[in-house]
């Protein structure tokens, strides 16, 4: 894996692109793509200056919202439950980079990084953290269920595995919203992780997916454990991209920005085409333990971690390419995330003037009359008779 | 026209009124086991039409999915036995994803469908009323018609509501129940219960093919001791019509519910929590449910085990002489 990360050669030989004055390169990938039932996307990447600099802003903004995550949880400002992404940074950026925001995300509990990716910004991403009125999901959602209509972003979902059909009924949506057979559709993604790999649901979404041909893609991000186990103790075929048995899969490096951009493309195209639905499988990990009450080293070895993030961190790359592409210098590198780290600290600091929602709002959005509340998407909340509101004002004990 | 019939006209009501709406489920394409879809292909070509594979939690979730882009999906899920499988798409995903979206996103748009209830031979699996489970989740309805015009009406209701809605279709009434359904599109609102029969001395609610059993009760205990009993279609078990239960035992001061259900922690029990709460002095005796057994729903005592109208009647003597 070491030697994998050799960047290319060519990385350091930028030429002027076609596209108006950017600076761009080619990159070639240092971790090979697999295919199952198909040809792979070719192992190069081009990218410009300005492209690796948005995402080595972005992975960089999400990793130190998760170390800030993690501070604030363990200072008991943040409650629930809370599972932070760092070190599986590239995979949402990569996928983000790969898509429009016409195409629809849905995903598990560890949603913060897709959140942020997704348009959502630092302070409202900390705001729903602390479960505060303006969060992206008013206060009302947590760290597990982070929503972004306004980016087709379905959120994170707290149920092991019961994303995935809900992400076949949203490919099924653009299906049926596509006007002529031969029309390029716009795609959804269920992510998932090696510990819902082998939920029963993923299979009846991915067989209704296949018979009807729907525009979805199975994406598992495998970070090697689901929860305490690792994937060879949980799983028959620990190669994800194969599980779809005659549905065709790929393999793509998820610590590599560039290789799930380009794998990403490659998938997107081919769903997209109408030619049904495919696997992939995103190496990654995660540096936290699954949740704060894991401390991440009781069944792997502090080593294994390190290891990894001297070797194999998807943020040290980018930030390679970009100084052996002459984009960037280590000290300017080292200014931008001085900054990034500023703006994290700021928007927490602004994020906790806030305050939690009303408490009205226990008992708002669970059932509405259909009317529409302003220009947002929110809709009217009707309160049967059978949520029966405490009254505080009148007695306390009720 | 009988229920299926008017069911059948509900979704083609539903389907030629709104594009985006779709049906799918187990067998839908060729008419479903109950005949509810048929023709419906036919005329509304597969691509809204379609069956599924078995799989009803994938149902479930690929409704839910669909129906949160903001488009109508009507889901069969074919016996009411089966719908287990899909329990946690329902509970967890459909009835919470407004609350925890912070009302950005939900899944207003989905109504399932279910065959529910006692045939006279279904046994363990063909014959169970799961209304109660879904009745514990905030943010489902959860409705059930007593007959064809009802079935229609309430039908159209669930699919145009903007909450996810858990329809139960009494499968013993699909042929037997016969009504002058309206040909015309029209819906039956949502969490109003319905007094079938006004009367004096005892309350008694049911819903579904229950509703006929309760009849015969009624009818047995005016002819027989001249008990005059209010009877009230629930229709919506959730969210249920407190009001007009409250105002009705006000006036009866007894009550009796009725459900096929098991007994413990069956929907008459959050009935008469309530009306022991709101109606406690008006009361003349203790409210009676008259329900399953807690048994699993036998194959061979079913006969023995269905709350049929010997033991309402029983149950209506027993508050007037208490």
């Amino acid at each position: 894996m070491q030697a994998a990360m050799k960047i290319a050669t060519r990385a350091g030989v930028p030429h002027k692109a076609a596209r108006g004055f950017s600076t761009s390169a080619t990159f070639d990938l240092p971790v090979d793509f697999k295919g199952h039932l198909c040809e792979p996307p070719p192992q190069q990447a081009e990218a410009t200056k300005e492209e690796l600099l948005e995402y080595h802003k972005n992975m960089f903004l999400i990793r130190r919202m998760e170390i800030a995550a993690d501070g604030e949880y363990k200072a008991r400002n943040i409650r629930g439950f809370c599972h932070l992404y760092d070190g599986q940074e590239a995979i949402a950026q990569g996928i983000e980079a790969a898509f429009t925001r016409e195409d629809d995300v849905i995903t598990t509990y560890r949603c913060h990084g897709m959140a942020l990716v997704r348009g959502s910004s630092v302070q409202a991403i900390f705001e729903e953290l602390l479960g505060f009125r303006n969060g992206v999901s008013r206060g009302k959602g947590g760290s597990m269920h982070m929503y972004n209509k306004s980016s087709n972003f379905y959120g994170g979902a707290a149920i092991v595995g019961a994303q995935v059909p809900i992400g076949a009924g949203l490919g099924f949506s653009h299906k049926y919203r596509r006007e002529n057979e031969s029309d390029k559709m716009n795609v959804s993604i269920a992510m998932y992780g090696d510990g819902s790999a082998n939920q029963g649901q993923v299979w009846e979404a991915a067989n209704m997916a296949a018979l009807w041909k729907l525009p979805v893609i199975f994406a598992c991000e495998n970070n090697e454990y689901g929860m305490g186990t690792s994937v060879n103790r949980s799983s028959y075929i620990t190669e994800y991209y194969k599980q779809g048995n005659t549905i065709p899969g790929i393999f793509i490096d998820g610590m590599d920005v560039l290789a799930v951009r380009e794998g990403m493309k490659f998938v997107k195209d081919y769903c997209g085409s109408g030619n049904g639905p495919m696997y992939v499988e995103l190496k990654t990990y995660r540096y936290h333990g699954h949740s704060m009450s894991d401390p991440g080293i009781s069944y792997r070895t502090r080593d294994e971690v390190t290891n990894v993030r001297q070797s194999r961190d998807p943020i040290e790359l980018v930030k390679k390419r970009l100084v052996e592409a002459g984009f960037s210098t280590e000290d300017e590198l080292k200014e931008i995330e001085k900054a990034l780290r500023k703006e994290v600290q700021d928007a927490l600091k602004a994020a906790k003037e806030s305050s939690v929602p009303d408490d009205s709002e226990l008992a708002t959005d669970i059932y509405t009359t259909g009317k529409k509340m302003g220009d947002g998407p929110r809709l009217e909340s009707e309160m049967p008779s059978v949520v029966r509101m405490p009254d505080i004002t009148n007695n306390l004990h009720y | 026209m009988n229920m299926f019939m008017a069911i059948n006209d509900a979704m083609r009501t539903a389907l030629k009124s709104d594009d985006s709406a779709v049906l799918f489920g187990e067998d839908v394409a060729f008419g479903g086991v109950f005949r509810c879809s048929m023709g419906l292909r036919d005329e509304f070509g597969k691509n809204r039409v379609f069956n599924t594979p078995l799989c009803e939690q994938g149902i479930a979730g690929f409704g839910i999915g669909y129906a949160s882009t903001g488009r109508t999906a009507i889901a069969e899920v074919q016996f009411a036995d089966y719908i287990f499988p899909a329990f946690d798409q329902l509970v967890n995903e459909a009835a919470k994803m407004r609350y925890r979206s912070g009302n950005q996103f939900n899944c207003g748009g989905l109504t399932v469908r279910a065959p529910y209830g006692a045939i006279g031979h279904g046994g363990h699996y063909h014959s169970q009323s799961p209304e109660a489970y879904f009745t514990h989740t905030p943010g489902l309805k959860v409705v059930i018609p007593r007959d064809p015009i009802q079935a229609k009406g309430l039908l159209l209701s669930c699919i145009r509501d903007p909450n996810p809605c858990i329809f139960f279709e009494p499968k013993a009434l699909y042929r037997g129940s016969v009504g002058d359904v309206p040909v015309g599109d029209y819906t039956i609102p949502l969490g109003k219960a319905e007094i079938v029969q006004p009367g004096t001395d005892v309350t008694v609610v049911g819903w579904g093919a229950q509703m006929h059993v309760l009849a015969k009760a009624c009818d047995m205990a005016q002819s027989e001791m001249g008990i005059s009993c209010e009877l009230i279609d629930l229709r919506t078990i959730v969210p249920w019509d407190i009001a007009t239960i409250v105002d009705s035992v006000k006036k009866t001061g007894r009550l009796v519910v009725s459900h096929e259900a098991p007994k413990t922690s069956g929907f008459a029990a959050e009935i008469a929590a309530t009306i022991s709460d709101k109606c406690f002095l008006y009361l003349e005796a203790p409210i009676q449910r008259v329900c399953g057994y807690d048994t699993p729903f036998p194959l061979v005592f079913e006969k023995c085990y269905v709350p049929d109208h010997l033991k309402n009647f029983e149950a209506i003597k027993h508050t007037v002489d208490f």
